[in-house]
């Protein structure tokens, strides 16, 4: 049996792993897309009013 | 007349007059315990198994439909700041409300149980445990109810937030309520179930006052 | 309580998490990338097969949705008792990723007890509270999101944030309760082989790590935020 069989189990542990790394993934690219955003709207408030 | 007798026969008044206090939620419960079977078929045995978790869910669900106006009334018309400024602590007036839902609610739906159990062909000994539990649980199911009803007292549109709120806090009460019930229709004793349903409404009914107070003294300073 | 308000201060909160951040993050990269070479290097289990792998990944995302709960339940108090400033926005912050992780923890839990019990919802108690435990925290966001005024939506998040975690164990025992009752499976049982513990661990300390990034992203992300605020409304 290859790896990616996982013993036969293969249908539930890549759906399993798909989905945690997918979650985390989003989260991870939410937060950084949040702060980034959030930097560029105070940076240019301050721009505006020195 | 004490201040907390005024306030309680006041809130029962008011229930009686809007939406005819308890015939609402005793018309939900009833329409409730009718549709399921029609939901899930006529087969007797089947009904008579799962009798004591749809009638609990089917009450507390009851319960709930009058709670978001447990306080949003008094708020909105200004009379919660002026009941706020009584001698009477908050707490005390927290407890007359959650008494005063539980008499127009919760009691009234308990009286109503064993007759819908008689739809779900519920034995009697076990209608009788289902009567019990709902008699102690109400009360709890008025008590939580009442935080969720004074952290979200100043929503207009706060209705579905409150049974997320709520509900959850609530399982506890289901789980014994429903398992009491469940236990004596498998022959053993209902007891364990009733007594844990009853710590959990003292605890709840203890605690829930001051939790509602809290609520209420935050909403009405800031 | 001393050292507690010295971080209460933004400015204070930004240069920590400033100097953190990157190890942290490090870290938390290379725990979850060790601790995935060796879950997936372990044996097949005697009862489970090859199973035991989604354990590296259902256990961590549980204790770490189970351990943010309590951390917003103390932050809630220190926001209630204390009036500590940023308690609010950390708890905030920290209510999206717990209802993330306990998301996950439900649909790894899910596939964990398919291949063993055959159907992909087992109402065993731990799934069964930790389904309750979304519940929480998807009350606890809305009605954040309900309430208009800030500070009024703090305290009361906060109060009911408290009233949950005084609740939780109940409703975990209840659970349990309910559970012998009907007599439910359960999906861990008993003792860990060492070949399985270290991996478990690595991945717990990876996903920790994970949480704290994040969590203090956001944070930092929320001060920022009131800081525009601040500009717009014409303040200093």
């Amino acid at each position: 049996m290859s790896f990616w069989q996982m013993g036969g189990y293969a249908d539930y542990i890549w759906p399993a792993y798909g989905v945690s790394a997918l979650g985390l993934l989003v989260a991870i690219v939410w937060t950084l897309k949040a702060y980034a955003d959030a930097k560029a709207r105070l940076k240019a408030l301050e721009e505006k009013k020195p | 007349m004490s201040a907390f007798t005024a306030l309680l026969s006041r809130d029962l008044r008011l229930a009686a007059r809007s939406g005819g206090g308890a015939a609402l939620a005793l018309g939900f419960f009833a329409l409730v315990a009718t549709l399921v079977p029609l939901g899930i078929g006529a087969d007797l045995n089947l009904l008579s198994r799962v009798a004591g978790g749809v009638l609990w869910v089917a009450a507390l669900l009851a319960a709930l439909l009058s709670l978001d106006r447990l306080f949003q009334g008094d708020f909105e018309d200004g009379s919660l700041d002026v009941i706020a400024l009584s001698p009477l602590p908050l707490e005390s007036v927290s407890l007359a409300k959650i008494l005063a839902h539980w008499l127009s609610t919760g009691l009234p739906l308990t009286v109503l149980s064993p007759l819908l159990a008689l739809l779900f062909n519920l034995p009697a000994s076990a209608t009788l445990v289902l009567f019990v539990s709902l008699l102690i649980g109400t009360p709890a199911v008025s008590a939580v109810g009442a935080i969720g009803a004074s952290l979200t007292l100043s929503l207009r549109r706060g209705g579905l937030i409150l049974p997320l709120i709520v509900l959850p806090l609530l399982t506890p009460a289901v789980i014994f309520g429903a398992g009491s019930v469940a236990a004596k229709m498998d022959g053993m004793a209902p007891s364990g179930g009733l007594a844990l349903l009853a710590a959990f409404a003292v605890a709840a009914c203890l605690l829930s006052p001051f939790a509602a107070a809290g609520a209420v003294r935050l909403n009405l300073t800031n | 309580m001393n050292i507690l308000y010295r971080y209460a201060n933004p400015r204070e909160f930004m240069r920590l998490s400033g100097a953190l951040l990157p190890f942290t993050a490090a870290a938390a990269v290379l725990a979850i990338l060790a601790g995935l070479v060796m879950g997936f290097s372990v044996p097949p289990d005697y009862q489970q097969g090859m199973t035991v792998t989604i354990m590296f990944i259902h256990v961590p995302a549980a204790i770490v949705a189970e351990g943010t709960y309590a951390l917003i339940a103390v932050l809630s108090l220190f926001s209630l008792v204390w009036r500590h400033p940023l308690s609010d926005v950390a708890a905030r912050a920290a209510a999206p990723l717990g209802a993330l992780f306990t998301a996950l923890g439900l649909v790894t839990g899910s596939l964990w007890g398919r291949p063993m019990w055959g159907t992909y919802w087992v109402w065993d108690a731990r799934l069964t509270s930790f389904l309750l435990l979304l519940f929480l925290y998807l009350g606890y966001m809305a009605l954040w999101n309900a309430i208009e005024d800030e500070i009024r939506a703090a305290r009361a998040c906060a109060i009911l944030a408290l009233i949950g975690a005084v609740n939780l164990p109940i409703i975990v025992y209840s659970v349990e309760w309910w559970n012998t009752l009907h007599q439910g499976e359960s999906i861990i049982s008993g003792k860990l082989a060492p070949v399985f513990l270290w991996p478990l661990l690595v991945m717990m300390a990876g996903y920790g790590l994970l949480f704290l990034t994040l969590w203090m992203i956001r944070i930092r992300t929320e001060i920022l935020n009131r800081r525009s605020r601040t500009l717009m409304l014409g303040g200093a």
